[in-house]
């Protein structure tokens, strides 16, 4: 009885689609209701559905490009010898990211959020926002280190505030950028404390340059699933290129140190890489 | 005015949580229902305008909401000696309120005369405690726990939790007031800690003269201006890295550190709770609120006056393998700052203080 009936209904739409079929032309287009451009009028798939799918960004370090990442493990163990031959090691290291965003050919996505990254904290790791992203062809990635002038708001954000992230405003307010901090040997083989802390330069009272950098990174990829997209630091970098950083000249007291603050954003330059894009 | 307004909004939340709440439980019968429906009051916590405009939201656990009922039973737990052993002693024994929470001594004595080995903390602003690690050394994980801890602890209050359940069970008022509470007459420990916890979290500081200065509702002297730009200054005070600064008002990170105190380390702090020796001598940063009460300082109290903290800082660090890369110029014991800005240091210190917080009529003993 069932099958008769499906049999009559399907009559009658075949034959109700051949009538329409002879009065109206082709429409190319996204024929699933599941994507996020369907177009009820097509007729015709033209294979240019889009989906939406989960991102997450996660953020590794390294030194000299070596494999074996840099972890809250090797904190105050693990010995590194920067492009000036100085042994050190590293406590603590944190650095904030912001305006990461995805481009296509014909279009660019923002990723509202921004990433304090914590070495000493597994979850700020990787940033994985609620925000997704559409499949299709990219062409590359931006973002940038620390905050742009126009985000670098002193007191604006209430998390940043929480992690004490503040930069004093007697150097220009806004937030750190960076701080790494740890222990080097002096001259005499003796340890002593260097705290790599980047953001606001100070040129002079009332004078102040930014300081952030902003990555743009070219890259072809194609996004069908659930992507991950690693962000890769390698430290050394900090150390060496363009300027070989000697910690026996620029170790503490480095906020307020116009000249030290020009130094670290001509390094950055070099630090930042896009590394492994997985779906 | 202003409260009664106030007060009528929260009735109108209540309501309407109530409303979702029933709406709710009759689509899910699965779901958690208070005995006979009953329904304690909420009572949100009074979070001063500073923390409105800096901070996140306080943290308040899902399963144990402020409310009127709870903050009031934890009021009378935290003064009733009742909990220890020899009910000689409560909570505010060693936390009493006109010292923001502290005692005056170096080491306190529990019940039985022992005498601990480490200087009391003072008690606020807990539920701006995002790390969510209490004690010196963070061994507790939330103020529920926390508040397990000093009953049983022999150089505390020395009792055993089904005791002192038993005397709280047996006593005239209190199962009606755990009723009203949490809707249950039945006394736990588990419902002790948590109406604590309760009355804990409304133990909130923020309305010192530093923070009428920021709000354009109060001045400071030129002195107390001049110590927070010391505070502030990384080549002087640079304190601001580990005790916060003007948008980050609780004067603390909640983050472990070894401030250069001791060569050798005898109480290892973080490092016992770890068992790694690189946590040796780390302790929380404590914050920098109503030291104007809190003498003396440091995890073992170690310094009675600001001047000695100040000296530390400023001549005395020690060099030990985990200190804190923000301890500059060892060498020397510190950055040798002029006595006219320690001076202005410790006044700005001072500004951080809030009376209006010790003298609380909602904080004192109710018993
Ligand atoms: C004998 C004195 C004494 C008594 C009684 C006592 N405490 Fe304490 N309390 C201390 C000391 C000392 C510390 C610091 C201990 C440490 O860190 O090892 C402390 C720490 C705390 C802290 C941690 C604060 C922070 O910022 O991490 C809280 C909360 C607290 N006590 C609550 C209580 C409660 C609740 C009671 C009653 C149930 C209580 N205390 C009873 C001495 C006492
Ligand atoms: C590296 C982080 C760090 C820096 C920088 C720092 N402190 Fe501390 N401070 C701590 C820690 C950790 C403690 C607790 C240490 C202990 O008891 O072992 C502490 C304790 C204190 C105390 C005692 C408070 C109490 O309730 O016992 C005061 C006061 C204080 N610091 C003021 C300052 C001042 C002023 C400066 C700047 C001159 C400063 N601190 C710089 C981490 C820091």
């Amino acid at each position: 009885m069932k099958k008769i009936g499906l049999l009559v209904m399907f009559a009658v739409f075949a034959i109700g689609c051949n009538s329409d079929d002879d009065s109206s032309a082709e429409i190319l287009g996204c024929m699933d209701p599941d994507s996020i451009n369907f177009n009820p009028e097509a007729n015709t798939d033209d294979g240019s559905c889009s989906y939406l799918k989960n991102v997450t960004f996660n953020f590794t370090q390294n030194w000299g490009g070596e494999d074996r990442p840099v972890t809250k493990i090797d904190f105050n163990s693990t010995t590194y010898e920067n492009e000036m031959g100085t042994t050190l090691t590293l406590s603590k290291l944190r650095y904030l990211i912001s305006k990461i965003q995805l481009h296509k050919s014909d279009t660019t996505i923002t990723i509202e959020n921004y990433q304090l990254v914590d070495l000493a904290m597994d979850s700020s790791l990787s940033l994985a926002p609620t925000q997704q992203i559409p499949t299709g062809d990219y062409t590359g990635i931006s973002f940038v280190y620390g905050f742009n002038e126009e985000d670098n708001i002193s007191g604006n954000y209430p998390d940043l505030n929480d992690a004490s992230w503040n930069w004093p405003a007697m150097l220009g307010g806004g937030y750190h950028f960076m701080q790494m901090e740890g222990s080097y040997n002096d001259e005499n083989g003796m340890p002593q404390p260097y705290a790599y802390h980047n953001g606001r330069a100070r040129l002079s009272m009332d004078n102040f340059v930014n300081n952030h950098l902003e990555f743009d990174f070219q890259r072809n990829f194609t996004v069908t699933d659930d992507t991950t997209i690693e962000i890769r630091m390698d430290i050394s970098e900090w150390y060496k290129n363009p300027n070989m950083w000697d910690l026996n000249q620029y170790n503490v007291d480095l906020m307020m140190n116009y000249d030290a603050q020009i130094l670290m954003h001509e390094n950055g330059a070099s630090v930042f890489s896009i590394g492994e894009i997985n779906q | 005015m202003q409260e009664r307004l106030r007060g009528n909004i929260y009735y109108f939340v209540l309501a309407f949580a109530f409303a979702i709440c029933s709406s709710c439980s009759s689509e899910d019968p699965g779901g958690e229902v208070m005995e006979e429906g009953y329904v304690p009051t909420p009572k949100p916590l009074n979070v001063p305008a500073i923390f409105q405009q800096y901070l996140p939201q306080p943290n308040i656990p899902e399963d144990n909401p402020q409310t009127v009922e709870g903050v009031a039973l934890g009021r009378k737990l935290f003064f009733d000696p009742m909990l220890s052993g020899d009910g000689t002693q409560s909570c505010a024994t060693c936390h009493q309120p006109q010292n923001a929470f502290t005692d005056l001594q170096q080491f306190s004595e529990g019940i039985d005369g022992i005498v601990g080995f480490r200087n009391v903390m003072p008690i606020y602003n807990l539920a701006w405690n995002t790390n969510a690690k209490f004690f010196w050394d963070g061994r507790a994980g939330d103020l529920e726990t926390q508040a397990l801890e000093p009953v049983t602890n022999p150089i505390e209050m020395h009792n055993t939790w089904p005791n002192a359940v038993a005397s709280l069970q047996s006593d005239a008022a209190y199962p009606e007031l755990f009723e009203q509470a949490f809707g249950t007459e039945t006394v736990t420990k588990e419902l002790v800690a948590k109406a604590i916890a309760q009355f804990e979290r409304t133990l909130i500081s923020g309305n010192s003269p530093f923070d009428k200065y920021l709000l354009g509702e109060g001045t400071l002297t030129e002195q107390e201006i001049n110590g927070f730009e010391i505070f502030m200054d990384e080549a002087r005070g640079d304190c601001f890295h580990c005790h916060g600064n003007e948008f980050s008002p609780l004067w603390t990170d909640n983050i472990f550190h070894n401030n250069g105190l001791d060569e050798i380390i005898t109480d290892k702090g973080l490092g016992n709770i770890t068992g790694d020796p690189r946590d040796d001598g780390l302790f929380k940063s404590p914050s920098l609120r109503n030291l104007a009460y809190t003498a003396p300082y440091m995890h073992d109290g170690r310094f009675e006056t600001l001047d000695e903290v100040i000296n530390h800082y400023s001549e005395g660090l020690v060099y030990s393998p985990t200190i804190d890369p923000l301890m500059k110029a060892i060498a020397q014991g510190g950055v040798q700052l002029t006595e006219s800005d320690k001076a202005d240091l410790k006044a700005f210190l001072l500004s951080l203080s809030e009376p209006a917080f010790v003298n609380n009529p909602d904080f004192q003993n109710p018993n």
